[in-house]
């Protein structure tokens, strides 16, 4: 009698297994079910995090990148040929990122998009280094990234298309003690990852050669909901301003609760705030009086800024975040490099790729500098009852 | 007489397989038939081998459910990272020093914790892990959460197969011994072992510190392979990596834990496009296997020449 | 004393969603003396039910509560039938190990099917409304949580010590042998405090659906330990245990992030658990018993 019902249950269970494993194959074929012309394909790796922590991010700079490849197939592809996409998850981790970029190199890839975080790039990098093969960076802000800290040597396969630290935190420091007026600042950072406490590092460090004081630096992890503790301690301190660099997960139930709590200081942060979350979250009324730099929003009224927006949300039925926007980029980027290249040899692309001058991406207009960075404008947004309007605009 | 000459021959021939099995690896890897691929496939391999032994050892023969492996084999990695990349230190010191620092954390979290049983050990140890991970987090010398970047790559092939070796060795050695026997009878009883005069408390620290320097050693390959180490490679999901290999394998089986692992390296291979469906297979696998085969596919048995020779000789 | 008197409140809030989900934790564990692993993540299908059913069905917060709890007690006892019955009589590494994987599958089944990525709690469902008192702020959501995770205790309370089911449960917790020769059926009993516990789990998410906003599929796991950490702290297995030790890590936490550093919040939880477990491993209120043969 039990040893039938084991059976039963072993079946059942074995059933499961077996579906969940054609569950993943069908999720895996979507990637082939591309268009594939006559002609030979251009194999792009995307190399991003599709489970572990940062999974969210990771998936929608796929969905960006996969967006623009899309696009550009329909419209003809690049030089006659249709670019492929091979889509691999990192797992949120440095050793399967650099393991996947093997893999990809095996398949002969042009170039490799992402992984998103410095830390997982890092782990690309020596492969991407020892095949000569081009790596775009869509989100990677560490400024070691694309720069070898100890020779000082700029690494030449990679690339990246987004802000790095010290030009955000910077930025925002100006801003504080300059618009603002700020005297005083609490810093309440992100200290689970590496953008959050170099943002917090470079903020600190230009709000005191402006003359300010920090009077409060804490700091909460990636997964925290409970922000209350902590901001009661620091609307104690009474700051002018408080920065508050980190993603929009954390920093959406953040700002709600400063505000139920009577802080009413101006609140700033960076570009991990971008996320229509923020203000299904937080609310417009809490939003108000709070600022973020970024290079770009998806309240832009640019005409490619809205095109892109449409079309994001005609395929997948959800807003872009910066995110998306960046892996959009980060493939329009390389396709750009194909054509100035008129080549898909690796080392051309690279080539090109440091030569990219003016490049007008959704994420702004960008040159590309001999330490690999993108010189792009910055923006400073506010949140005005809901909208995101943008306060100032600074050119590099 | 005969038996001596006899046991020596084993001996001779295992010796000349492992050398075998290292230099055909070996030569496959200098002249370049192994593509970059499969050189970090049997990196991982390797490293999963000592890891899932050195695990096995706590929650396989000692029956200790630890869920903090991750945190030993980080502590190796910053420890091992230090004294080769900042100070500049020859890597078999790194190495030393690694599973040294390893161990010594292994012991200071093992003495108190060791007197728990069952689920609060577990829970003990998952909280030891994450509190180091916090720890690393937070110091900044080692930079924090963004971790050392960069760090030279040491790790040879010879390195990581005589490491795996090693391990192996060790831990078999250790389980045939009167050591070995001790630790067995305290999964199978513990207050009945005490009551025949055993240490249990001794003998479970004592495999958790060598299970823990295994880690670290697992943690220092790691770390001089993979260019970069964070506390957050080190999270409590890696330690249920080395759990489900362990489990896969049988709890108590060195053989099961090996063949185990390099099963999981390449499953995660193969899986590499089918992103979270591989946690969803890995959990069905600890359900599946804990139901049907609690004491994990290849249970206590060990697979040895005898089993082999069964086989072999088939009808008899 | 101001700032002291608010981050009593903002801990007894925390605590309140804490001792939520340990009552679970400590139901199950009291009756088979199991820690169940996948609790946090079966508060976490509560509150995706619960998101379903408020912007899909357009149901209130009253019945999106109900929907999920009815769903969720219905998934523990598929749970407790499937993985954990044929696993009573083998070792508890077994059985932990097994909770291990159900909570990891519940997580990444979540991620396959519904994506990674957070989901809004519609602000609609829970309007927030705040009390300036005497200069505390002073949230109605908070007082929600507050009084229902005591109301839930109280009826908890109740059922155990007046119900039969109640005395049923007691009984299989004590000795199961007895209580099946008192003509008990134990797998009845346990199915039904895996339903319980669960549908409080469920609750429990909900909760912290309308109390966060946001849900995503890992969301069970640091609360999960939390809450664990507060019914050991409590006496595992003791219903007013896991209530008092819910606020005790509430307030514990908020003060060392209101007047320690909030960095090392989260080593401080589990250092406590430690330092429990060593100095006196039943919990507060635990009774110590000695070990049988």
């Amino acid at each position: 009698m039990i040893t039938r019902r084991n059976k039963k249950l072993a079946l059942l269970l074995a059933m499961m297994l077996i579906l969940s494993i054609f569950a993943g194959c069908g999720g895996g074929t979507e990637e082939e079910q591309q268009p594939v012309g006559e002609k030979a394909t251009i194999p792009v790796g995307i190399n991003v995090e599709l489970s572990g922590a940062v999974a969210s991010y990771g998936s929608n700079a796929r969905d960006g990148a996969v967006l623009a490849i899309e696009e550009i197939n329909a419209a003809g592809g690049v030089l006659g040929q249709q670019l492929e996409g091979l889509q691999r998850d990192c797992k949120s981790t440095a050793d399967e990122a650099m393991s996947v970029s093997a893999a990809l190199v095996g398949e002969n890839i042009v170039a490799q998009l992402g992984p998103l975080t410095s830390g997982d790039v890092a782990g690309s990098t020596p492969i991407m280094m020892d095949n000569k093969i081009p790596l775009i960076a869509p989100a990677a802000t560490a400024a070691n990234v694309t720069v070898d800290e100890k020779t000082g040597e700029t690494r030449a396969y990679i690339f990246r298309v987004c802000f790095i630290d010290p030009f955000q935190g910077t930025l925002m420091a100006q801003f504080a003690a300059d618009n603002l007026k700020a005297k005083t600042a609490a810093i309440y950072a992100d200290t689970s990852s590496d953008y959050g406490k170099g943002l917090a590092a470079y903020f600190k460090q230009t709000f005191i050669e402006k003359g300010g004081t920090i009077i409060a630096e804490e700091g909460f992890v990636s997964g925290d909901r409970d922000f209350n503790a902590t901001l009661t301690k620091i609307k104690g301190s009474n700051p002018d301003f408080i920065y508050v660099p980190g993603y929009y997960q954390e920093v959406a139930p953040l700002i709600k609760q400063a505000r139920e709590l009577n802080i009413t200081a101006p609140i700033g942060g960076g570009d991990g705030w971008d996320s229509p979350d923020m203000l299904s979250v937080a609310g417009a009324e809490a939003l108000n009086n709070t600022f973020f730099t970024n290079h770009y929003s998806s309240q832009d009224t640019d005409p490619q800024v809205v095109a892109f927006v449409e079309a994001f949300k005609a395929k997948y039925d959800k807003e872009p975040d910066a995110f998306a926007a960046l892996g959009y980029d980060c493939a329009q980027l390389l396709v750009q490099a194909i054509k100035d290249a008129n080549s898909t040899d690796p080392q051309k692309i690279t080539d090109a790729l440091a030569n990219i001058k003016d490049f007008v991406g959704v994420t702004g207009k960008m040159t590309i500098d001999e330490q690999h960075n993108p010189i792009k404008a910055g923006v400073v947004i506010e949140f005005k009852d809901g909208a995101q309007t943008v306060n100032t605009r600074i050119q590099p | 007489m005969q038996e001596k000459s006899k046991s020596w021959l084993k001996f001779l021939s295992e010796v000349i397989l492992l050398v075998l099995l290292f230099t055909l690896v070996q030569y496959a890897l200098s002249a370049g038939l192994v593509n970059q691929s499969y050189q970090i496939t049997l990196t991982s391999m390797c490293i999963n081998v000592i890891l899932a032994v050195s695990l096995n050892l706590i929650n396989g023969f000692t029956g200790q459910l630890s869920l903090g492996h991750a945190g030993f084999m980080a502590v190796g990695a910053y420890a091992s990272v230090i004294i080769t990349n900042f100070m500049d230190l020859p890597f078999i010191i790194g190495i030393l020093g690694g599973c040294l620092a390893a161990g010594i954390a292994g012991f200071v979290v093992g003495v108190p914790t060791l007197r728990l049983k069952g689920d609060y050990l577990a829970i003990a140890t998952l909280a030891f892990g994450e509190i180091i991970r916090v720890v690393l987090q937070n110091i900044d010398y080692v930079n924090g959460p963004a971790g050392i970047v960069g760090i030279t790559k040491l790790t040879t092939w010879s390195w990581l197969y005589w490491a795996a070796i090693l391990t192996i060795l060790v831990i078999v050695n250790l389980m045939n011994s009167s050591y070995g026997r001790a630790i067995v009878s305290i999964r199978e009883d513990e207050v009945a072992s005490e009551l025949m005069g055993i240490n249990t408390t001794g003998y479970k620290v004592l495999a958790f510190v060598i299970g823990a320097m295994f880690a670290g050693l697992a943690g220092v390959l790691y770390a001089h392979y993979f260019y970069i180490i964070k506390p957050e490679t080190f999270n409590f999901l890696k330690s249920f990596d080395m759990l489900v290999m362990v489990v896969l394998g049988g709890l108590g089986s060195t053989t099961g834990a090996v063949i185990a692992a390099i099963f999981i390296t390449f499953l995660t291979l193969a899986l590499q496009k089918y992103a979270a469906m591989r946690m969803v297979i890995y959990s069905l696998i600890l359900i599946i296997v804990m139901i049907y085969r609690p004491q994990g596919l290849m249970g206590t048995k060990e697979l040895s020449r005898k089993t082999f020779a069964r086989i072999w000789g088939g009808k008899k | 004393m101001l700032e002291f008197s608010q981050q009593m409140i903002n801990g007894l809030s925390l605590g309140a969603i804490y001792a939520l989900i340990a009552l679970g934790y400590t139901m199950v564990y009291g009756i088979i003396k199991l820690i169940n692993f996948a609790h946090g993540d079966i508060m976490m299908v509560g509150a995706y039910v619960g998101f379903f059913s408020i912007t899909l069905l357009g149901t209130n917060i009253v019945v999106a509560m109900l929907v999920a709890m009815i769903f969720c007690a219905a998934l523990g006892v598929i749970m407790e039938k499937i993985a954990y019955r044929p696993l009573r009589n083998s070792t508890r590494i077994a059985a932990l190990i097994t909770a291990i994987g159900l909570s990891l599958f519940l997580e990444y089944i979540t991620v396959v099917i519904l994506g990674p990525a957070q989901k809004v709690f519609p602000a609609s469902a829970f309007p927030v409304k705040v009390y300036n008192i005497a200069g505390l702020s002073i949230l109605n959501k908070q007082i929600f949580v507050f009084v229902s995770a005591v109301l839930l205790m109280l009826i908890l309370q109740y059922i155990i010590k007046r119900t039969k089911t109640g005395k049923a449960m007691r009984a299989v917790s004590l000795d199961q042998e007895a209580a099946v020769l008192m003509g008990i059926s134990v797998d009845r009993t346990i199915s039904i405090t895996f339903a319980i516990g669960s549908a409080l789990a469920a609750a429990a998410g909900v909760m912290i659906g309308v109390y966060y906003q946001t849900i995503n599929p890992l969301m069970g796991i640091i609360p999960g330990l939390k809450a664990f950490v507060a019914a050991v702290l409590g006496g595992i297995g003791l219903i007013p245990g896991a209530m008092v030790g819910g606020f005790v890590m509430g307030l514990l936490e908020t003060m060392v992030s209101g007047y320690g550093n909030s960095l090392y919040r989260d080593a401080v939880a589990f250092g406590v658990l430690i330092i429990i477990l060593l100095i006196k491993p039943t919990g507060l209120f635990g009774k110590n018993t000695g070990e049988k043969v």
